[in-house]
């Protein structure tokens, strides 16, 4: 086990210095990091070269790479073009995602587990197929279009929520927008606990627990769902960093001042530093959840041993 | 059931692949952020894998093929009916779009701006008073156009990327997948975000461009993965030992009974991609107003939604309705392709 937490860890780096040295060079090399700080005109040359020296955008792109990630694992992310540092942007923004994340996996337990398990034992019934029916629509509407459709029904027309969050973003006012974000994960986890369920009802081990006699609600919850939440569990873990990253649009939607609302200002005002930091953290979040995900299954199934 | 085992099965795992890299794969495989659909489509194409030599040509005493089975199997199938002629209609709209809809998609009257519908006009207008029916069906040759090109894209480069490293291993194969890894960490939305936003094209190429370089990883691992299970079987042994070449053995044994999961991914991909480019043009990065998109619509739409629903409720349905019969069509295709389910 330890040898290969190791060895994971080890296959993360280049992983890592990947993904960030691309969004890097998307940032540093396609666009010009300069033009944002002038705002809505172009750059004076003189000026332009003046601040291309301070910020060091003279040197080599691979050196401002490696100084820039230098300057990140000491926990120094860079300062915003106004000023403010960018670990400040990130201490009010995370929460906020984290939270909207937290609403978006307590749903997709919930609802996601609850509607597969229910279908799972009842395949081929008119429930099985409404729900599957309905997991499907979930699916192909994209998740800006939920959002928008449930933001205009429950906030405008029937007034159930605030169509907008407010900046403290408490956890009451993001039930509707995890919802959204979590809906098509939602749809997917309820799919996968269906499969796995019905997969695994026909297993021996259920057999031998019936015919033992024990009741049928012992036989589902400590046999069946044990066996059949693995997979459920390794999805819902590495959903978490995909949630966070695709929060962006939930965000857009409800004004919700988290990560994805301070990334999309952060590429609108060209703020490269803004961007390249809330990237880099999110792509170590991904990176960490997939292992810790990986370790799960080995805890969670002993089948599974690691060399 | 007790099933006595059988030597010249293939096992239902796929081998060389250990227990802690399917779990890296299905946990990267949620990596996409927009992707619930292609998490399901990669997942459960996996299960056709192991299943293939079932129909694969390869029972002497059954003359039909996996393919002609599974024709057989969607032509009786009402969804594949119902999403094929939902997709045929989307496809010729998208060619012909003035035989429903003579109007101009950029001729707009302001004084008409957030109107009801009206007699020849059944959507009504939108925010700038351009025709909201107009603009819908015009809408979908764009959809349709980035959806099926950026497949097109996706598919070639990921199954030759993905088919060469499952076939030759070794070092280019430890290479692709660290660098499928790579890709598969970053966000993609986020990506679109980032790599969009500096590009001032007004043309529908930068999407499709974006959507290959940041899909393909998907699709090879598919690829790399079918065509490992495949490598495994006695017919490509057999060929190996009469001396075909390796190209031979790849694109004559090996690639036909490798395909199918591949299609199924990409059917389900184009859909995926459709509500991709909706979802970056509404982020203001992916086609940009002079084009006529239903994401470009459902954003402007949203700021009048108080006093104008309907010229965001259209766009969206088109929408929904089009990632749905892909969708859809990937869905029956796989439950075709799969005989485990007969």
């Amino acid at each position: 086990m330890g040898r290969y937490v190791v060895r994971r860890l080890l296959q993360m780096i280049p992983v890592f210095v990947g993904a960030t040295l691309l969004i890097f060079l998307m940032v540093n090399v396609m666009g010009d990091p300069v033009a944002g700080l002038c705002g809505e005109r172009a750059c004076d040359p003189a000026t332009a070269a003046r601040l291309r020296h301070d910020f060091g955008l003279d040197q080599p792109v691979w050196q401002q790479y490696l100084t820039y990630m230098g300057n990140v694992f000491t926990g120094d992310f860079g300062t915003a073009f106004n000023g403010q540092k960018v670990t400040e942007l990130m201490g009010s923004a995370f929460p906020v995602t984290i939270r909207l994340t937290i609403v978006a996996i307590v749903f997709e337990i919930v609802i996601g587990i609850v509607l597969g398990v229910v279908t799972g034992l009842r395949r081929g019934r008119p429930v099985d197929t409404g729900v599957l029916l309905v997991t499907l629509v979930v699916i192909s509407v994209p998740t800006f279009v939920t959002g928008l459709l449930l933001q205009l029904l429950l906030g405008v027309e029937w007034e159930w929520i605030r169509p907008s969050v407010s900046w403290s973003a408490p956890f009451d006012e993001l039930i509707v927008p995890g919802l959204v974000l979590a809906s098509v994960s939602l749809a997917y986890v309820t799919r996968l606990t269906r499969t796995s369920i019905a997969e695994n009802t026909r297993a021996d081990y259920v057999r031998t627990a019936v015919a033992k006699g024990l009741p049928r609600r012992r036989v589902i919850t400590r046999h069946l769902l044990r066996n059949s939440l693995i997979p459920v569990v390794t999805f819902i873990g590495t959903d978490i960093g995909a949630l966070m990253g695709g929060a962006i649009v939930t965000e857009r939607i409800f004004n919700i001042h988290g990560v994805g609302y301070q990334l999309y200002q952060g590429i609108l005002r060209q703020n490269t530093q803004t961007v390249v930091g809330f990237v880099t953290v999110l792509v170590l979040v991904f990176l960490v959840a997939n292992l810790l995900v990986d370790l799960l299954y080995a805890v969670l199934d002993p089948r599974i041993r690691y060399a | 059931m007790p099933e006595p085992p059988q030597p010249e099965q293939p096992q239902p795992d796929r081998p060389h692949i250990s227990a802690g890299d399917r779990a890296a794969e299905d946990g990267a495989v949620a990596a996409t952020g927009m992707g619930g659909a292609m998490d399901l489509a990669a997942t459960e194409a996996e299960s056709l894998e192991p299943a293939q030599p079932g129909g694969a040509p390869g029972a002497p005493e059954r003359t039909r093929s996996l393919w002609s089975d599974a024709w057989r199997d969607l032509r009786r199938n009402p969804v594949f009916l119902v999403s094929a002629l939902v997709i045929l209609f989307l496809v010729v709209i998208a060619i012909w779009p003035s035989a429903i809809a003579s109007g101009n998609p950029l001729h707009c009257d302001l004084a008409k701006a957030q109107d009801g519908a009206e007699s020849g006009h059944p959507f009504g207008y939108n925010g700038q008073g351009c025709d909201v029916y107009t603009r819908t069906v015009h809408g979908a040759r764009t959809s349709v156009t980035v959806g099926v090109l950026a497949t097109a894209g996706v598919t070639l480069l990921g199954s030759v990327l993905g088919g060469l490293a499952g076939f030759f291993g070794g070092t280019w194969d430890g290479i692709l997948s660290r660098i499928t890894d790579v890709f598969f960490a970053i966000p993609v939305v986020l990506g679109g975000l980032v790599l969009l936003s500096v590009i001032t094209s007004n043309s529908i190429w930068p999407v499709i461009g974006f959507i290959v370089l940041l899909g393909w990883p998907q699709l090879s691992r598919i690829a790399r993965g079918s065509v490992i299970t495949a490598k495994q079987y006695d017919y490509v042994q057999a060929a190996r030992a009469l001396g075909a070449s390796p190209s031979r053995i790849l694109l004559r044994h090996i690639a036909p009974n490798a395909v199918a999961p591949v299609i199924v991914v990409a059917t389900i991909a184009l859909g995926t991609y459709i509500a991709l480019e909706a979802t970056l043009s509404y982020l203001g990065v992916g086609l940009k107003p002079p084009s006529v998109s239903w994401g470009i619509d459902i954003s402007a739409a949203s700021p009048y939604v108080r006093n104008a629903p309907h010229a965001l409720l259209w766009p969206s349905g088109a929408l929904a309705v089009t990632v749905l019969a892909f969708i859809m069509l990937g869905d029956a295709v796989r439950d075709a392709l799969d005989p485990k389910l007969r």
